[in-house]
């Protein structure tokens, strides 16, 4: 009986020949990665909780201010100064306002074969790598920091058998829409999602990121593609060698398998409040909106912003709408410049922002109001995610985004136009 | 004996604890927002050995250990739910707080109602009848019974 991906990986972090789902292995970590969401806590408990404070191997450990960056007050300051001070203290690898933490991940750490806890629900991104990325707690995280382990359950492996390509005007996100609205909130809950086929092969590795990176909205431990050429030469444009590069076997166990056809899919919206009500974007055409988002872990790639601009390009937005652009990384900032993508955005009247995650985390910057109503790339559409309890937020691709920022209401990218 | 309060399907750590107060520099600051969007209340009526009742997936969404922070110290002595999200499961466990996954209950009781709960036994008992709870794996159940994997942490070092 062979092995899936992450099994290998886990097996390989464990030091076994063969796991098996169900088993409990206690693994050494290869990374962790730790936030401004909850760093402030993992250090006070590792001063105050512990009764050996050590650090097993701080060339593993990564902290990245991203979530209020800069600071919106003098508690939030102080929550990050602790941060930056017990980084600086440890020789930890600090980043500030760089990115929003998982693209900086993916730019300067992420290899194949790696198993990675990152204290933030999305770290299952890094499977578009072909790495095991899971999302945990700052408890989790604190002792996998203070030991190099941890111990993981070995969860089950659903297959995800993509086939085609998508049709022009639709996009990597509303392929994951459509998934995780199928299967829903909890579909593949503590299991893995594997995303093979040729589909799969065709989709770029940001594309792969989008994938992953939503995986955890169906309830997924993580997500994972094979590593294949794409990501390699992803790796090496980096300077970055892989950990080791699995694939399935042949006789591997899947608990369960989907097939997706990529040509079927349409742009899609969730509407508020789950991130698994999703229904054909054109079923919400016409609902006013008041702020309009484009950035995230999700969808704040030089990508994304391509789309974005050559929608709005020569165009306004609604007198009624802000707009915010936020590139996930300055690199992608930097690029967005080079490529005059900024400056298209800035023209139609978008707010462009320093990279952080902004108003997907409903703090910090773009807050919305009493019954407002955001349409946004970012990752979820909960009840009062993005401000005040009442407001409603609803999530689609960039294009959709962008076309809704110009109408001011909710509408798709003119699908006509694209011969669709 | 404690009181229910009783919240939907598909709860979501935001609801527990929003966005807005992560950064605040303790969960004893944090916790007077506790479920804020939906019973502004709720920190006030909450009482130590109170229950947090669920349904499917419950605690889906950020990775925020936060949420279950603010649960135990409001004294919640255990969430009940049908299911819950991986990740709001394994960090509840890992600060000491019980979570109890009991299929039939969730639909049986309402909001006030008085519930008792053996984690030895695995039942709990509300509105005159017992329901029995699924166990955890030896393994978790170990670091729970610890109170907590920094708990295990230090014993282990000792």
């Amino acid at each position: 009986m062979g092995m899936t991906i992450a099994e290998k990986i886990i097996a390989r972090a464990a030091g076994v020949e063969v796991v098996r789902a169900g088993d409990i292995h206690t693994v050494t970590l290869d990374r962790m990665m730790s936030n401004d969401g909850t760093t402030h806590l993992t250090v006070d408990m590792y001063h105050k909780k512990l009764n050996h404070p050590r650090i097993a191997d701080t060339k593993k450990m990564v902290f990245i201010v991203d979530h209020n960056v800069p600071s919106d007050s003098a508690k939030t300051a102080g929550s990050q100064k602790k941060m930056r001070d017990f980084a600086r203290e440890h020789g930890i690898d600090f980043w500030e306002g760089k990115g929003v933490c998982h693209q900086i991940m993916m730019e300067h750490y992420v290899c194949p074969g790696e198993l990675i806890f990152g204290a933030d629900s999305h770290t299952c991104t890094y499977g578009a790598l072909g790495a095991f990325g899971t999302g945990v707690g700052c408890t989790d995280l604190l002792y996998g920091m203070v030991t190099g382990t941890s111990w993981v359950l070995v969860p089950e492996t659903v297959k995800f058998n993509l086939t085609g390509t998508l049709p022009r005007g639709v996009y990597a996100r509303d392929l994951m829409l459509t998934i995780i609205g199928q299967i829903g909130a909890n579909g593949v809950n503590y299991q893995v999602m594997e995303f093979t086929g040729d589909g799969a092969r065709g989709l770029s590795v940001n594309e792969r990121m989008v994938l992953c990176n939503l995986a955890v909205e169906a309830g997924a431990k993580t997500a994972i593609f094979e590593a294949d050429d794409k990501a390699l030469a992803y790796l090496k444009e980096r300077g970055r060698e892989p950990k080791a590069v699995f694939v399935s076997d042949p006789d591997a166990v899947y608990v369960k398998e989907y097939t997706f056809d990529l040509s079927k899919i349409r742009p899609v919206v969730a509407k508020p409040d789950f991130v698994d009500a999703v229904v054909p974007a054109k079923d919400v055409c016409g609902v006013r909106i008041n702020e309009a988002f484009l950035g995230s872990c999700n969808n704040g790639r030089i990508d994304d912003l391509r789309v974005g601009a050559s929608i709005v390009k020569g165009k306004k937005v609604a007198d009624h709408v802000r707009f915010l652009v936020v590139p996930a990384s300055q690199q992608v900032y930097l690029q967005a410049m080079e490529e005059g993508l900024i400056q298209t955005f800035m023209e139609s009247g978008a707010i462009v922002m320093n990279p952080n995650c902004s108003v997907c985390w409903g703090s910090c910057q773009g807050v919305i109001g009493e019954n407002e109503v955001l349409i946004s790339t970012g990752t979820r559409n909960f009840k009062g995610r993005a401000g005040h309890p009442s407001s409603k937020v609803y999530l689609g691709s960039a294009a959709t985004v962008a076309a809704s920022a110009v109408k001011g209401e909710i509408c798709t990218e003119d699908m006509a136009a694209l011969g669709e | 004996m404690g009181k229910i309060f009783k919240f939907h399907n598909d709860l979501d750590t935001d609801q527990i604890i929003a966005s807005q107060y992560l950064l605040l520099p303790t969960i004893e600051e944090m916790k007077v927002h506790t479920f804020e969007s939906l019973d502004p209340e709720f920190p006030a009526k909450v009482k130590p050995g109170d229950y947090v009742v669920g349904g499917e997936n419950f605690g889906c969404g950020s990775s925020r250990e936060q949420a279950p922070g603010v649960l135990k110290a409001l004294g919640v002595k255990a969430v009940v739910a049908k299911s819950f999200a991986r990740i709001f499961y394994r960090n509840a466990i890992n600060i000491g707080l019980p979570v109890i996954v009991c299929k039939d209950l969730p639909e049986a009781v309402e909001s006030g109602d008085e519930m008792e709960l053996s984690l030895t036994e695995g039942v709990a008992r509300a509105g005159g009848r017992t329901f029995s709870c699924t166990r955890l794996p030896e393994y978790m159940q170990n670091i729970l019974n610890q109170g907590g994997l920094i708990a295990s942490l230090n014993q282990e070092v000792e």
